[in-house]
């Protein structure tokens, strides 16, 4: 008799995405032709930051959060991607130079399988799922987030990761052309992250294309990104072109900047502060007072095992 | 004979005040706007807390270096009456720190006052600004006509060196706040690093005159 064990977050479909959320595809439709209409050229790139002209994605809600939702224009106004700016408000300014699509995205290295994925088509044929994370950015603040994806084990798993792979390295786009942050050397060029195999196969690790029922805007790491939502926001990869599988930890952008104040994990620790600044509370976007941080970002009943053992102020 | 910029001299104060005073209405309408008629406004970002640390913090820094930057522009200019606008700067930078400590305190730590003496202990950034305030404060009380009197101008000149401190120290809270090394606040290091390098030849002068004689 087979045997379905539900993870801990499983609701089922009669409780997907509630619509009264999404722009209805009618109306999208409705302002499309109205769009198309008045601006028959309408260029693509501006597209790219508007989150109002963002193409809907389908997805289905497979998990919630108690907590109210970031507003989507907070969301998309309020970024750390230093490829467009410093300022938080740069990424929403600059990002329209972005060029999402077209996009490929390639699996190499420790694989059975190497890919190069279509980043268009992979968004057509993938069971999309919904799913709402508190997203902890690094210096202190807050959100929660409804992010579209998938699992990222889903997509690793097509490449067939070989026994000896330890290790998962991001490489993020690193093109001049569409990037103008890219002139300031405050990191090493592209950004790359990584993970432990076991954490980027972990079901709550997300390969995210959209947000908010519709494909990511360019300032939030279109057209693919990874989202990791037990560790600060930074290992959130965005707008990435190779998944690497790797025998040994990848040096990652930040830990090659400043070892001693990010490390390779970067797991959500109220109980280890940055060097220079406390992380036991965060301000929730929209809130004025500060709330308290929880350990792994809420999420230790689910990842906590991965560490056991481990000393996190050590290996923070 | 009156200098060629003394047509400029009866604006120097006004023109003080205002560019002072903008950011401070702008960052008081903002509030207003997001506390009263629309909690969602993004005007100052989706954010407003860190925008207005942010934005306090650096006018607090700017007034200082302008207030510093008063004395090298009258040797360079001959210009004495731009001296009239030192002590407007310098009162300027205080209130901004004043209200950047405050809003600190009540907004990040619940007005605990001991939660303020452990950051300060503890992070080298937060004990740089303290550092700064705490320089400021006598120079604030003690910027009446009354008080330089009663201290005597000597005395009253060499306490108010202090403003040095208050600038360094500022200026490296800026550096040591943000991620990574940035480049913004390393223009302001860099400005007040040229305010205090035109300073050097005439204290070294000086040094050399006073060890002659």
């Amino acid at each position: 008799m087979p045997i379905h064990r539900r993870p801990s977050w499983h609701i089922p479909d009669r409780e997907a995405t509630p619509e009264h959320l999404y722009i209805s595809r009618r109306s999208l439709m409705a302002a499309g032709g109205a769009a198309l209409a008045a601006t028959p050229l309408a260029s693509p790139a501006a597209a790219g930051t508007d989150v109002t002209a963002l193409s809907a994605l389908r997805s289905r809600r497979t998990r919630s959060l108690k907590e109210a939702l970031t507003p989507l224009a907070a969301v998309a106004s309020y970024n750390n991607f230093y490829e467009f700016g410093l300022d938080k408000g740069d990424p929403a300014r600059n990002a329209h130079t972005l060029r999402p699509s077209p996009w490929t995205l390639a699996i190499g290295g420790m694989v059975a399988r190497p890919l190069t994925l279509d980043v268009d088509r992979l968004i057509a044929r993938l069971p999309l799922e919904e799913r709402v994370y508190r997203l902890r950015c690094v210096e202190g603040w807050s959100m929660v987030i409804p992010w579209i994806g998938v699992p990222l084990s889903a997509v690793l798993s097509e490449a067939q990761p070989l026994g000896s792979a330890r290790f998962v390295r991001f490489t993020t786009l690193a093109d001049r052309a569409q990037m103008p942050g890219l002139a300031s050397p405050v990191l090493d060029w592209p950004y790359r992250e990584g993970l432990r195999i076991d954490e980027a196969m972990h079901p709550l690790t997300l390969l995210a294309v959209g947000l908010y029922g519709r494909v990511l805007p360019n300032q939030n790491g279109a057209p693919v990104r990874v989202v990791v939502p037990w560790k600060y926001g930074f290992k959130s990869a965005k707008s990435i072109v190779r998944i690497d599988l790797v025998g040994n930890q990848p040096l990652t952008s930040w830990v090659q900047a400043a070892p001693r104040e990010y490390g390779f994990y970067s797991n959500v620790n109220p109980n280890v502060p940055h060097p220079r600044w406390s992380q036991a509370r965060e301000r929730r976007i929209g809130e004025i007072r500060r709330r308290d941080t929880q350990m792994f970002n809420g999420y230790g009943e689910e990842v906590a095992a991965l560490y056991r053992g481990m000393d996190l102020t050590r290996f923070f | 004979m009156a200098h060629r910029l003394e047509p400029l001299g009866p604006w120097l104060r006004p023109a003080a005040h205002l560019f002072m005073a903008v950011p401070l209405a702008f960052l008081a309408f903002a509030w207003a706007e997001l506390l009263l008629w629309d909690p969602h406004s993004l005007r100052i970002t989706a954010e407003p807390v860190a925008y207005t640390h942010n934005a306090l913090g650096k006018m607090a820094l700017k007034a200082l270096l302008l207030a510093l930057a008063v004395t090298p522009v009258r040797r360079l200019t001959g210009w004495g009456r731009v001296m009239t606008v030192r002590r407007t700067l310098g009162l300027w930078a205080f209130f901004y720190a004043l209200v950047h400590l405050v809003a600190f305190l009540w907004l990040d730590l619940d007005l605990r006052l001991d939660e303020l003496l452990s950051e300060t202990l503890e992070r080298p950034f937060i004990l740089a600004g303290m550092l700064a305030f705490l320089a400021m404060l006598p120079l604030a009380l003690t910027s009446t006509n009354a008080a330089i009197r009663r201290l005597g101008a000597r005395r009253w000149r060499a306490l108010h060196r202090l403003a040095y401190l208050a600038a360094v120290a500022g200026a490296v809270h800026f550096v040591l706040r943000v991620k990574g090394w940035q480049a913004e606040p390393l223009v302001y290091a860099a400005i007040l690093l040229v305010l205090l390098g035109v300073r050097l030849p005439r204290l070294i002068r000086r040094r050399a005159a006073a060890a002659s004689a």
